[in-house]
């Protein structure tokens, strides 16, 4: 048996709520340990409000009915870091949920239709863990799905441009056959008041990219969950990508529920002044041989740019054999933005192939600057060169080749200023 | 004739000790196609010389001069400089993660003649250099400086000077570090810029050995930041045999 477990190496994280970071760069990963047991997330609290000392990432208190959660008050663990006030509409107040309009691009081997409630794949995904979600899923009347059932790869691009200033509830399923091979690119502009669930079921076997763009204007809000359980020897690639938006939080939930299920979670970020994104990723190895990669990288300019990324993989019992690894990277451009990074792991079996994870958050290097300036490059080519290189590595993981290239136009225009 | 020139050069750098002179009036001339040498004992100023050229932040010019053709070179910022004409070949240079050779040498190339170069030509000129200085092709698509070698980024600083084509480069210790095989590649670099476009060179260095690859028109000793002795190559035997002691033991007498 090919036992190297890494465990006795890995570092614990986790917040300190009494003790946010001070300043404008320091990221919020505090504290070390070398303890190779289970670890919780010591400040998560069940839904009636006590503090429980220690539980496991999967026992939170989950609901699809928003009134068995308490109002959020910003002090929950899951929202201690999110400007709550500007979301309770969308936690508390009333939601649209009806049909809303979207362009839809798809090829053969995939379809999409609107369901209503009482679709029996509803709910099989996961269900909500914070008020938002519930509230969403309280509200929706009918959900749409994309179902995929083509071998060959096919591709779906869903354009959700037209929300207006509505507060609204939607929810979505992917539906993916076992076998079936495809993209999915939730692609998301204009104004919105959005809060939805996300429920993405890939078969055994089958290899699915999700991708969630958020290129909303400026005064955007968006709530979003996405929920996925992932089947045996099937891949799933989840990417989020936020760049326009007021508020935006999108926070994927992936269950690796098969054997030999294999998830890649991606995401890309760029906070401007005033500009709020957060993801809150939880990635649950649950069965055996499972592999799991989660990176996300984000970029941060302008006074009260703020990202938010707590990264939360849990290895099960049942699940030996399991390879993982997450982290997450945060480039500081200037004085004034706040990035938080949490990453937090907890390990059930000894019998696992790797666990580890990482989280970095550096400044522009004055270094750097200094040698590609001796070169005869101007500050701020050489500043988008560099912010350029560091988030085109997750860019060029999606695999899409037409969205790699607005994204890399988007970059662009974040690094030149732009109004988005 | 193109000519670098440095009159009574005073800079110093923030400490936590508060203000710390380096340098203390340096004059030195170098023209067109000149290589001279600046040698001298560890913490005598040369590298702060370098990098003062260069224009980093950290080094402040307390008074003297430095003129390119009588432009003042202290007024530009450090990117000026290098598009002036100024090159420097760091002893340390840093990594820049994301970033390609390819795609920085084209951004350095474009920025330094004003317009991109034209592909093919410069595709060639690339390759061609690589082969020159014994680099794989597969270095291209690496990050700049991540993972290198020590003999690596010094070879990689001389394929910036030779397809960058300065009229003055400052090599800061290029030598160090680097085993005989690589220190004569190197070296060959920079004696194949110097007659493809006249550089001249300032070539610091705490030892004699690249100088038996690298023939210098003079050499200078910095001792405590001023030159304490000037000479043609003769010097640098001269100092192969005795060292800097002599400098030295003089240098804490007059103190």
């Amino acid at each position: 048996m090919a036992d190297r477990s890494e465990t006795d190496t890995v570092t614990t994280l986790s917040t300190d709520p009494e003790h946010p970071a001070q300043g404008s760069t320091t990221p919020v990963v505090t504290g070390t340990g070398t303890r190779p047991a289970i670890i919780a997330d010591a400040t998560a609290s069940h839904g009636a409000g006590s503090p429980v000392p220690v539980q496991t990432r999967n026992e939170r208190f989950a609901s699809t009915d928003v009134s068995a959660f308490p109002p959020v008050t910003g002090r929950e663990a899951g929202w201690k870091l999110t400007p709550v006030d500007a979301l309770q509409g969308l936690i508390a107040g009333e939601l649209d949920g009806g049909r809303y309009e979207l362009g839809i691009e798809t090829t053969e081997g995939a379809e999409v239709t609107w369901v209503g409630r009482d679709d029996a794949r509803i709910g099989t995904a996961g269900i909500p863990e914070d008020r938002a979600a519930a509230n969403a899923w309280s509200s929706f009347q009918e959900a749409l799905l994309v179902r995929l059932t083509g071998e060959e790869p096919s591709s779906t691009t869903l354009i959700r441009s037209a929300f207006g200033p509505t507060a609204r509830g939607a929810h979505t399923i992917v539906d993916a056959k076992a076998f079936s091979r495809g993209v999915v690119v939730l692609d998301n502009r204009g104004s919105a008041q959005l809060a939805e669930n996300v429920e993405i079921l890939v078969g055994d076997g089958a290899d699915v990219t999700v991708v969630t763009v958020q290129d909303w204007a400026d005064e955007a809000k968006h709530v979003a969950n996405h929920f996925a359980q992932v089947g045996r020897d099937a891949h799933l690639k989840h990417v989020v990508v936020s760049f326009g938006g007021g508020v935006v939080r999108v926070n994927p939930s992936v269950t690796l529920a098969g054997s030999g299920a294999d998830g890649d979670l991606l995401g890309v970020y760029f906070a401007d002044a005033a500009q709020h994104l957060e993801s809150q990723v939880f990635l649950f190895h649950e069965a055996d041989h499972t592999k799991g990669r989660v990176e996300y990288r984000g970029a941060l300019q302008g006074e009260g740019a703020h990202t938010v990324w707590i990264g939360d993989v849990l290895i099960g019992p049942d699940a030996t054999g399991t390879d993982s690894y997450e982290q997450n990277r945060n480039l500081v451009l200037t004085d004034g933005t706040r990035a938080d990074s949490v990453p937090n792991l907890e390990i059930e079996t000894g019998d696992i192939a790797g666990a580890g994870h990482a989280s970095a958050t550096g400044r522009f290097d004055d270094e750097q600057l200094f040698y590609l300036q001796a070169r005869g490059i101007p500050e701020e080519v050489a500043r988008r060169l560099v912010v350029r290189g560091f988030l085109s590595s997750i860019v060029q993981k999606i695999g899409v080749p037409a969205l790699e290239v607005r994204l890399q136009d988007a970059i662009e225009a974040e690094l030149a200023g732009e109004a988005r | 004739m193109s000519t670098l020139a440095i009159r009574d050069l005073h800079v110093s750098i923030e400490t936590d000790q508060g203000t710390k002179p380096i340098l203390r009036g340096v004059d030195l001339t170098i023209n067109e196609g000149e290589t001279h040498a600046v040698m001298g004992p560890n913490g005598s100023g040369k590298s702060t010389l370098a990098y003062t050229i260069a224009g980093h932040p950290r080094y402040n010019v307390d008074s003297g001069s430095i003129t390119l053709d009588g432009e003042d070179v202290l007024a530009m910022s450090v990117d000026e400089r290098a598009r002036a004409g100024l090159f420097l070949a760091m002893q340390y240079p840093v990594e820049i993660p994301g970033v390609t050779v390819s795609n920085f040498l084209r951004t350095a190339k474009t920025a330094i003649d004003g317009k991109s170069p034209a592909i093919r030509g410069w595709v060639k000129d690339v390759r061609q250099s690589m082969d020159n200085l014994r680099m794989d092709s597969a270095f291209a698509e690496r990050n700049v400086n991540e993972g290198f070698s020590g003999g690596e980024k010094k070879r990689h600083e001389i394929l910036q000077l030779e397809l960058l084509k300065p009229r003055f480069a400052v090599l800061d210790e290029t030598d160090s570090g680097l085993d005989v095989d690589a220190l004569k590649i190197v070296s060959e670099g920079v004696n194949r810029a110097k007659d493809a476009t006249g550089l001249g060179v300032l070539l610091i260095t705490h030892y004699t050995r690249i100088l038996r690859y690298i023939k210098p028109d003079f050499v200078h000793v910095f001792v405590a930041g001023r030159v304490a002795e000037e000479g043609g190559p003769e010097l640098a035997d001269r100092l192969e045999d005795e060292g800097y002691d002599r400098y030295v033991s003089a240098a804490a007498a007059a103190s």
